[in-house]
Parts: C-alpha cells; sequence; structure tokens
C-alpha cells in the first residue's frame, strides 16, 4: 500500500506507470525527441532517460511554443508521456493532450499538486493515476521486467 | 468562466465550424487557467506554422478544411522549409513536401506571410499596452518586454484559435498586476564597451532566464541604451535558458521608467548582484565546443535583421570563407529582400556564405550530418543546438563568427570579457 496524493485534474483519465521525477523545468521541444521518447536536453538531469509510457514529474515546461507540438506529435507516434504531473498550471501540456483528444481520440492524464506533494514523487518508482486525480505511489509491480 | 454573447454564439457553431472548434479549445484551456473572462485581442502571431510531423500537419489542415479565417491582423513564425532553397540541404523531399502543405493550409486562412521568428522586424509592430496573442517565445518576450503590448506565451495550436475567434482567456500577462518585476539582477561595473558588443546580450539574457526561470526579473545598471537588435538577444536567451516571457530594463524598457515602476511599487523577492566574473561562467555554459574544430558559423536566431547584415556586410568585404567551413545567415524574406538591394546579399554570396529564409537550422531538417561543429552569436542557437541537432557550438561575437570563418577554425577575442 502506498502513499496517496490528492492531485488537481487538468486533463483527467487513468495512467500507471514507472516515475520520472526532476526539479528542473524542461522545454519539450529542443527537450523531448517526439519519434523516440527520449529525453534529449543535455543540461537536464533526466538526460539519456525515455519518458515515453512513464509518468513525468516536472515543476513546469519552459521555453519555446512547440512543445505543445511536439508533445503532439509525440501522442500520434504512441511515444508521449502516460501521465504528466506538475506544480503550475501545465497549459501547453493539457492543451497537447487535449487536442490529441479531438484529432486522434487518445489523450494522457495531465494533474498538478502542491510543491510538498511534488516532492514526495522525487522517491517514487511506480505512479498511479485514477480519473479523480488521486495519484498513487508504489514500488514497481513487475521490478524485473525489462524497462 | 464567464462567457460573452459572442463566446457562446461560437461554441454553439453559430459562426461556423472553425470558430466552434477554436472556441471550445480556448473555453477548456481558460477553465484550467482559472480565467474569469474571455478578452479581444487586436493581433496575432502563429508559431503553429512549425512543421513537426504528421500530427502538426493534420491540425493545421483540419482547420483549413473548416474553412478557418483569422479574424485580426496575423503574421506566421518560421515554417518547416524554406520552399525555395530547401534542395541545396539534406531536407528529406517528403518533409519538404508535408512542410510545404502546412505552410499553405496556414496561408489559406487569410494571414500575412511573413515566415518570420522576429514579426517586430517585418510587420507593423503592436503598440504600448495592445492586447495581443503572439507564439514564439523570443517573438512574446519583446513584444512584452520592448514594446509593451501584452501576451502570454501561446502554445503552438492555441495562437491560431486566438486568431480565428479574436479571442482568449484573461490571465498572465495580459492583466497588469501580473506584469510587475519579481525578482532584481544589478550589474556590477559592466564596461560599456563589453555591453556594446553584439556578444553581451545573448549572455545577459541566458543570464536572465537562468536565475529568473519563469519570474519577471528587472535588470539594473545598464548604463548604454541597447539597440534592437541587442533587445532581441536577451528575448531569445532568456526564453531560451528560462521561461522569461516579461523582463523590465530599468530606463530603458517602457514600463520602466524608474525601479519602483518596474516593481510596480512592491519589493524585489530576491536581488542579485552580477559582476563580470558572473557573465564570464554564464557564457561559458553557451559554449560547448570542445576544441577548435568547426564546420558551420550560422547566424540570425532570431532572424537576422537588415541592421545586422548591414554590420556584417564590411566584415565580410573582400574576405573569403575558408573551404571547409559553411556561412549561413537564417533570416526573413522582407529582411533579405531589403539586403538584396542594398547589395549586401552579393557580399555575402561573394564571401562564400549563404542565406535561408522561412526558418532555420532548429525548425528544418537542413544540416548534413558531417556538420557537427557549429558556431553561432545567437544565445538560442547555442542552447538548442546540442539537444535538437546533436552538435557542438562555440559562442562569440559577429566579428569572432566571421574571422572563424575565414580561418575554419574557432577563434574567439575575449578582450572586452576578461578586463
Amino acid at each position: 500500500m502506498g502513499d496517496f496524493i490528492q492531485g488537481k485534474t487538468l486533463v483527467e483519465g487513468k495512467a500507471t506507470g514507472p516515475a520520472l521525477w526532476s526539479d528542473k523545468p524542461l522545454s519539450f521541444w529542443g527537450g523531448y525527441d517526439q519519434n523516440t521518447g527520449e529525453i534529449i536536453d543535455r543540461r537536464h538531469p533526466l538526460v539519456g532517460h525515455i519518458g515515453a509510457n512513464r509518468i513525468i514529474a516536472i515543476p513546469h515546461t519552459k521555453g519555446s511554443s512547440t512543445s505543445t507540438a511536439v508533445l503532439l506529435e509525440a501522442v500520434r507516434r504512441g511515444k508521449s508521456p502516460a501521465a504528466i504531473i506538475t506544480t503550475g498550471v501545465a497549459s501547453f501540456l493539457a492543451l497537447a493532450s487535449i487536442v490529441a483528444n479531438e484529432l486522434y481520440d487518445i489523450s494522457f492524464p495531465v494533474l498538478m499538486v502542491d510543491e510538498d506533494d511534488f516532492d514526495k514523487l522525487e522517491s517514487a518508482d511506480w505512479v498511479s493515476i485514477s480519473d479523480d486525480g488521486v495519484i498513487e505511489i508504489g514500488a514497481d509491480p513487475q521490478p524485473t521486467s525489462p524497462s | 468562466m464567464n462567457l460573452s454573447e459572442f463566446d457562446s454564439a461560437c461554441l454553439a457553431g453559430d459562426l461556423g465550424e472553425a470558430s466552434q472548434f477554436a472556441m471550445s479549445i480556448l473555453v477548456r484551456i481558460g477553465e484550467i487557467q482559472s480565467a474569469s473572462e474571455m478578452i479581444d485581442i487586436t493581433r496575432a502571431h502563429i508559431d503553429s506554422t512549425l512543421f513537426q510531423g504528421d500530427a502538426t500537419l493534420e491540425f493545421a489542415e483540419k482547420l483549413a478544411h473548416m474553412d478557418a479565417k483569422v479574424v485580426v491582423p496575423t503574421t506566421l513564425n518560421v515554417s518547416g522549409v524554406d520552399e525555395h532553397g530547401w534542395q541545396d540541404w539534406a531536407v528529406p523531399p517528403e518533409w519538404a513536401e508535408k512542410a510545404h502543405r502546412q505552410m499553405i493550409a496556414y496561408q489559406s486562412m487569410g494571414t500575412e506571410a511573413t515566415w518570420t521568428c522576429a514579426p517586430y522586424q517585418v510587420s507593423e509592430k503592436p503598440s504600448f499596452g495592445e492586447q495581443i496573442a503572439w507564439g514564439e517565445s523570443n517573438a512574446v518576450a519583446f513584444a512584452n518586454s520592448v514594446l509593451g503590448a501584452r501576451t502570454i506565451q501561446y502554445p503552438d495550436l492555441l495562437d491560431v484559435c486566438a486568431a480565428i475567434t479574436g479571442r482568449v482567456p484573461a490571465v498572465g500577462l495580459h492583466l497588469n498586476e501580473n506584469r510587475a518585476g519579481e525578482i532584481l539582477l544589478k550589474l556590477i561595473d559592466i564596461p560599456e564597451d563589453l555591453q556594446t558588443d553584439d556578444s553581451f546580450a545573448p549572455v545577459l539574457g541566458h543570464l536572465l532566464g537562468t536565475i529568473a526561470d519563469d519570474r519577471v526579473p528587472v535588470v539594473e545598471g545598464l548604463t548604454v541604451e541597447l539597440a534592437e537588435d541587442h533587445l532581441k538577444a536577451i528575448c531569445a536567451g532568456g526564453a531560451s535558458s528560462g521561461a522569461v516571457h516579461l523582463f523590465h530594463i530599468v530606463g530603458q524598457t517602457p514600463e520602466a521608467l524608474t525601479l519602483a515602476e518596474a516593481f510596480q511599487g512592491h519589493e524585489p523577492t530576491e536581488v542579485h548582484d552580477i559582476n563580470l566574473r558572473d557573465l564570464r561562467r554564464i557564457r561559458s555554459e553557451l559554449d560547448s565546443s570542445q576544441g577548435k574544430s568547426l564546420d558551420m558559423v550560422v547566424l540570425g536566431s532570431p532572424h537576422f535583421s537588415f541592421a545586422e547584415f548591414r554590420k556584417l556586410a564590411p566584415m565580410l568585404e573582400g574576405q573569403q570563407c575558408h573551404t571547409g567551413v559553411d556561412f549561413l545567415v537564417t533570416s526573413s524574406r522582407a529582411m533579405v529582400k531589403l539586403a538584396r538591394e542594398a547589395g549586401m546579399l552579393d557580399t555575402l554570396e561573394a564571401f562564400g556564405g549563404k542565406v535561408t529564409v522561412d526558418t532555420c537550422i532548429l525548425t528544418t531538417p537542413m544540416l548534413f550530418p558531417e556538420t557537427r561543429h557549429l558556431m553561432t552569436n545567437s544565445a538560442k542557437y547555442a542552447y538548442y543546438s546540442p539537444g535538437l541537432l546533436d552538435a557542438e557550438v562555440a559562442f562569440g561575437s559577429m566579428a569572432d563568427c566571421v574571422r572563424s570563418a575565414i580561418s575554419g577554425r574557432v577563434q574567439t577575442n575575449n578582450s572586452l570579457w576578461d578586463s
């Protein structure tokens, strides 16, 4: 039984998967490879990690207006994060999910949490998100499976 | 959120399918942003023009097929292809074809075919206090900080929704109370000849973004009035290393005639003293080069202005670019036309240089795989090229870039930075 956090739902949905956490903001344009889901900003602590189908927790996105387009393309290619958790109002990221739903009938949940709760996610291996914005922090249910 | 009669009519589909689609997205985002109402905008700049793959094309063509038309004067940001020059580079034909289709889709909406990330150079500038909806991070920072117009940074896909409806949620920098300075950066004893050098402003921008992140920084201690191109460079640097959409320079930018005005009477939440040593350290962050190797010099992010062409041309006169180095200027159609009429393009071409319009090295896959070592005077190119192009970047002034292009090796004159 893990810890529970109540998030504020910006875009609703369910998700479960391994967590990727950083307290450094990330620009998806120039920071996230839409074809592979890899984080490619060499200045970012998560560089080299795969964000596709994982639950990414970052304070907010920064930089380019094109971050939304990168995420939309990533959704189209099945390489978007399973969910995104931020501390700020992540309208750029939420927009990608909203438009993806309009164009492709696929969306990913986007949640906002307060800073103390955000810090609790640092040590999370595995995160589950429910429709009502409850985030469960747990251990990887299949720790030996290849990632 | 309170909706006006117009907003509700859009949502109901009374103004057509495209307005309905655009308004439904604006309202959802407005609710996420906790906006209480929507406001009118009088201008838009669309960043959704960047081709990022099939998804951005499908979005653009979906709107075009709905017969979407903009209702305010609307400029277009860079596209994914230089439609007349892409064959000279490594751009795959399929990419060129799709990116061009995306251009046609946005042109069909009644927009101005500016194709530039520096719309403030080529179209009528927004006025002080004007409510606008601009995408493209450097342009947003320029509109807010230099012109005193009011826009949040609109993400791709939302900017065009604003242009189609003329409406946006009233949030963020649209509202006076969010435009106050938050942190103070005091420049201490920065030599004036460095302040006027074109390598200074990009470093200052990179510093602003690094320290301020998404807060509004106020800069005090500049003793030289910055030229428009230097302000542009600050905008690009601050919006790359951070999320700076508005900054104030005391005594120079329109909402900061005094320090008190910049902070709207509040106290700064943080004060940072910045000396030359701090700037040197920040400058070194922009430089990811490992040695002196050089494959390409690239200038013009944000797009090269006519004033920059005028500065560059005399440096190239009678000189020859090294055979092992490409020399590229990225600019807009409008600025290139002016440069051509002034004979500066002849000078650039005689030097062995090339020009690309409508796009840039970050937004079209034009570089050949062997181009690994770049040099630039742009903080934005320096920031994004390592990740987007897997390239090393040397950073220097325009004069450093030209000197290096001639010799074929990275050469920087650091004397202004060492004093």
